[in-house]
């Protein structure tokens, strides 16, 4: 087939200048979100540590990545524990985007967010994340406490368990729940660096409050 | 959990946008194709648990084959006139760089344009070209060859 060689040429090089289906694929990807089509929508958002990453499903926020948290290994956990139908839409994670922003530049205090708590494991685990979800901006409740407004005062291992798998950390404010004793705050997903740094940030805000 | 779970669709999309969108642009026109663009992923997201362990790119060349022969009846006329007759008005040509060999393309038979389309547009093997066009190995390898044929045809008898 070498005398066509030329032309496969030809026909190969011309496609390469076509470009644009990047923005294709975004429209795509947005209107696959808003329509319902697709099962879970996801974005990322600059912090001032690192970049973090948010997921949405029809009912709700339903899963937050930690800043730096790999967003592969965030992708395929909601394509394996939701659904494969998955796309990248910023537009419809617009409010979850704003409200991390201000939250990390230490401007917002609370979320107005819909929740979707369809990955957190049931029983206690789940009332360990309900009762850390009530925690306010700045409050801390220590492991033993946590486990024990979930009911099971003696269950401080598996809270500390329980907080470790919350898909919807900083949201669910896992961080706010510490070691009892000490200066160190205990584990954290994102480290123990981040989890001090969101607790002086919010710490710093309370005491600009008080003046 | 538990179960092989199929790759988040979004890395699916990033993988497949450029040579579907390079397909479809071959196949119905640039303008055209973003719709059909929008219609063969929207097809591949409803029916995403069919591909199933198969072949990702041959599967989405199939939809997107089948979103372009619904073009074709939808709008009840070709892109560009039937068989050997050149239009009488020149095509029109890309911008500069472009050698406009596509339009060429458009020209020619069904199977032909199609055939050129999955193997240079989507960079499919002439196996999965077979499988996209429902037939067998040997007469993909053949449209494609024939149409290569017929381009260069076309070409000299343009240029002489």
């Amino acid at each position: 087939m070498s005398e066509t060689e030329d032309i496969e040429r030809l026909l190969r090089a011309d496609l390469r200048r076509g470009g644009g289906s990047e923005a294709l694929a975004r429209r795509f990807a947005e209107y696959a979100a808003g329509s319902g089509e697709a099962d879970v929508a996801f974005a990322t958002v600059d912090t001032p540590v690192g970049t973090t990453s948010v997921a949405t499903t029809e009912r709700g926020i339903v899963s937050v990545g930690l800043p730096n948290h790999p967003l592969d290994d965030f992708v395929e956990r909601l394509a394996s524990e939701i659904s494969p139908r998955v796309v990248e839409a910023p537009g419809r994670l617009d409010q979850a985007r704003r409200e991390l922003e201000e939250y990390f530049s230490g401007e917002r205090k609370r979320f107005d967010l819909a929740l979707d708590w369809a990955i957190v494991p049931g029983g206690f685990y789940r009332k360990v994340l309900e009762a850390t979800a009530r925690l306010d901006y700045g409050e801390v409740m220590t492991y033993g406490e946590v486990a024990m407004s979930a009911g099971n005062p003696r269950a401080h291992r598996a809270a500390g368990t329980a907080l470790g798998a919350n898909p919807l950390p900083i949201v669910v404010p896992c961080h706010r729940v510490v070691r009892s004793g000490g200066r160190d705050p205990g584990n954290y997903g994102g480290g123990r660096e981040l989890k001090q740094w969101l607790l002086d940030l919010e710490s710093a805000d309370l005491d600009l409050d008080k003046i | 959990m538990g179960k092989v779970s199929p790759r988040p669709f979004n890395a699916f999309l990033e993988e497949h946008r450029s040579p579907v969108l390079a397909f479809l642009r071959a196949m119905v026109g640039p303008v055209d194709a973003d719709d059909c663009f929008q219609e063969t992923f929207m097809s591949a997201l409803r029916s995403y648990e069919t591909l199933d362990g198969g072949n990702p790119r041959a599967w989405v060349m199939t939809i997107a084959r089948n979103k372009a022969i619904d073009h074709h009846r939808a709008t009840g006329r070709r892109p560009v006139p039937k068989g050997d007759e050149l239009p009488d008005v020149p095509a029109p040509r890309a911008p500069e760089p472009d050698s406009g060999l596509w339009s060429e393309v458009a020209a020619l038979p069904d199977r032909q344009r199609e055939a050129l389309g999955l193997r240079f547009a989507a960079d499919l093997r002439y196996r999965e070209i077979a499988h996209a066009m429902n037939t067998t190995e040997e007469a993909a390898r053949q449209s494609v060859h024939e149409g290569l044929k017929n381009l260069r045809r076309r070409i000299e008898r343009e240029g002489g």
